[in-house]
């Protein structure tokens, strides 16, 4: 039976091997560059200048949190040493700031470096010096390929399961809805048409009738939106950032079209969309979301809520708590503090990866509830689930169940 | 009256009259800093050779535009267009049919010479301002170029392309940075004297001649138009070499690498080294590496003001840029042989 004492052999021997891992990281302090018995030094590069700034308050939001952190005696008795470096959104730049990070600073890994031209120029990178470049801030579907990027993962769930999450709703609720669509003509914006396209499937050809694109330097879509009433369509699906999209929403009004309008969540915000475009021409947007909105009154007396507005005042005073970055930041910040609590003494950068990729129902709790982060080693899009809601009054009302749509590398 | 005090009154010219002996360094002081270039490495991080590495790359392309506006008289704002046609040669060619990146750089060199040349044509009835305006146009236009659906599939799109990064050849036991970095240095060197022979030759005084005196250079018998488009071709082919090397050294391109900011940057590099003074084109390209890093360590939040600050600071106390604080050296070491 060579088969059958093979397979005894290999559990044996792995069953020996997890024996003498356990026993190991138990009995003594490992660490790679980056981690001693004091400090674990962390890397970060945001764009803090040029064309991308707005998202720097991400980087400052962390700053803050880890701080925080340091202040109440650190993690496991080590406290964070963040290094976070301007990249003005240019890959050459993040090249450099990545090598620098890991050359010159010698930090034990890589954490939210944001953008997703930025992150593709350095994955290559990360990955042959294997060092973890952990839950990057961008919301391609790339990150998610442990057998390729063993050393990349992301965070938040990508563009293309939200609009899978339409198209399955849209297939269920409206099977003969005539569909236009306007996206932002860049990766994003490809990125959650080819989802809307892939939850459609065969039928996306039929029932999308038109595929408006516009340029982040336009300064109006007016155009666009009449266009896209011309033809007729039912559904509007809106693949806009928020100042674009509290312009399709009052156009929309104005011109009295009435579709069933999809509003995707980077723009889901109540203060920085819904109220600028008007709460009365908001009403019965649907939208995904997977992060509790802080300008939406229903999570006033809400504890994680609570936790994070107290943080806000008393460490990050001069940061918008408005500002969808601060709640992105204040979230992923907690998810990297777990992850390096459960290292325990054993800092290497295999350990932070294999931990990252063990995270089971960890909740932050800025998260929706429902909303869980679960990795492993083939699963490396910590959220993957978004529940839908509509707009009532002047707030989302959450509806239906949380939905995951894992959408493949 | 130094040569600073000539540029300044005589003002009114919208680029100074850089007389030709007065574009390149000594062959004592060219010398030394090759061989400072040659041996540093050996000493340095991976991360430093990498930094310089890009230090001559971006020297590469401040030069061509230094041959172009110090030299020929005519601006452009759209040097980045020119470094991404270089880049995406190469990357395509190493990624797609699996060419040798040394292969792609006279590919490179020979494809923006070509559309260096072509822009050169209409850009002919432009001057001044207006030319600046005309390559700027070409600047903004080329990041959503490089998206466009048909060319999609050759250039990646907005999610851009990743290179190999080559290995030493023969064995050598050198580090992929080291090797690359030599491999620049090579090619730089090349590079800056056929720069330096371009400009002392009759197609040179060419160029000075127009860049002087349009009128009175058609009338000495130069072909105006022809010199014009030419040196647009040659800063063109200079850049696109610098953009392979660019490309090979990032291992990455996308159109976000190649906006506006660069071809502006790479100006800013050219004024700050010193307008037609060639070895100064790789003291701007440190200038346009370093400053905003450290203007970055300064000040996180402020760091675009604290490089505005600092740049002003240049412009104010040495208005002509790393040439003048050479030539500054240069009369302080002769006041001290005579003494």
């Amino acid at each position: 039976m060579p088969a059958v004492t093979g397979k005894i052999a290999a559990a044996s021997l792995a069953l020996a091997l997890f024996a003498a891992t356990t026993s190991t990281a138990s009995a003594q302090k490992k660490y790679d560059t980056g981690a001693t018995d004091t400090e674990i030094k962390i890397g970060n590069i945001m764009p803090y200048s040029g064309p991308a700034s707005a998202y720097g308050v991400i980087g400052r939001t962390e700053a803050a949190y880890f701080k925080k952190v340091n202040d109440e005696g650190g993690i496991n008795g080590r406290k964070i040493n963040f290094v976070s470096y301007d990249d003005a959104y240019s890959p050459p730049k993040t090249v450099e700031q990545a090598r620098k990070l890991v050359e010159s600073d010698e930090v034990l890994l890589i954490f939210n470096s944001l953008g997703t031209p930025p992150n593709s120029a350095i994955q290559k990178y990360m990955n042959s010096k294997k060092v973890p470049q952990l839950f990057v801030a961008t919301g391609a579907t790339k990150w998610n390929d442990p057998q390729n990027f063993p050393w990349t993962m992301g965070w938040q769930p990508n563009y293309q399961s939200e609009t899978q999450i339409y198209a399955k709703y849209i297939m269920k609720a409206m099977p003969n809805a005539k569909i236009g669509v306007l996206y932002q003509n860049d990766d994003y914006g490809k990125d959650y048409l080819k989802g809307l396209k892939d939850g459609l499937g065969a039928k996306a050809a039929s029932m999308i009738v038109l595929e408006e694109s516009y340029e982040t330097s336009e300064p109006t879509i007016d155009n666009h939106i009449v266009k896209l009433k011309a033809t007729g369509a039912d559904v509007f699906i809106n693949i806009t950032t928020p100042k674009f999209a509290a312009q399709a929403i009052k156009k929309i009004s104005e011109i009295g079209w009435k579709p069933t309008h999809f509003l995707n969540n980077v723009s889901a915000s109540v203060g920085s969309v819904i109220k600028p475009a008007g709460f009365e021409n908001s009403q019965d947007i649907i939208s995904a979301a997977y992060l509790k909105d802080v300008s939406d009154p229903q999570w006033k007396d809400d504890a994680g809520m609570k936790a994070f507005l107290e943080f806000m005042t008393k460490y990050f005073p001069e940061g918008d708590k408005l500002d969808g970055g601060t709640i992105v930041g204040y979230g992923v910040a907690q998810t990297l503090v777990e992850v390096l609590k459960k290292c325990g003494d054993d800092l290497t950068r295999a350990n932070v990866m294999k931990q990252a990729a063990s995270l089971k129902d960890f909740r932050t709790e800025v998260l929706l509830p429902g909303i869980k982060i679960n990795t492993g080693p083939n699963d490396f899009a910590p959220i993957s689930s978004l529940q839908l809601m509509k707009f009532k009054g002047e707030k989302w009302d959450l509806f239906g169940d949380v939905i995951s749509a894992d959408a493949g590398g | 009256m130094s040569a600073a005090e000539e540029v300044v009154a005589e003002g009114h010219q919208a680029v100074e009259a850089v007389p030709k002996r007065a574009m390149t360094l000594g062959t004592g002081t060219s010398l030394l800093v090759l061989a400072v270039l040659l041996v540093v490495p050996v000493f340095v991080k991976n991360f430093i050779i990498f930094q310089m590495t890009m230090l001559l790359i971006y020297g590469l392309a401040v030069l061509a535009l230094n041959i172009l506006t110090g030299g020929s008289g005519q601006f452009s704002l759209g040097q980045s267009a020119f470094y991404a046609v270089g880049a995406y040669t190469s990357a395509v060619l190493m990624e797609y049919f699996n060419v040798n990146y040394a292969l792609t750089i006279p590919v490179s060199a020979a494809v923006c010479f070509g559309f260096g040349y072509l822009f050169g044509k209409p850009a002919l009835r432009l001057s001044g301002v207006y030319l600046a305006l005309a390559t700027f146009a070409l600047a903004t236009a080329m990041p959503q170029l490089l998206k466009l659906n048909f060319l999609e599939h050759w250039t990646g799109g907005v999610q851009g392309l990743v290179v190999t990064k080559p290995d030493a050849p023969f064995g050598l036991p050198m580090s992929q940075d080291m090797w690359l970095y030599y491999f620049t240095l090579i090619v730089t060197v090349a590079i800056y004297v056929f720069s330096v022979n371009l400009l002392r030759s009759r197609s040179g005084r060419a160029f000075m001649a127009i860049r002087d005196n349009e009128i009175a250079a058609s009338s000495m018998g130069v072909n105006v138009a022809l010199y014009k488009t030419l040196a647009f071709g040659v800063s063109a082919g200079i850049t696109g070499v610098a953009g392979s090397l660019g490309a090979i050294a990032v291992q990455f391109v996308a159109p976000d690498s190649y906006t506006i900011t660069l071809a502006i940057s790479l100006f800013l590099g050219m004024v700050v080294g010193g307008v037609g003074w060639l070895p100064g084109s790789f003291v701007g390209a440190a200038f346009i590496i370093f400053v905003p890093n450290m203007a970055e360590s300064i000040s996180k939040g402020l760091s675009g003001a604290v490089f505005g600050v600092l740049l002003f600071l240049v412009i104010y106390l040495v208005p002509h840029g790393a040439r003048q604080i050479a030539i500054l050296g240069q009369q302080f070491a002769g006041k001290l042989r005579r003494n």
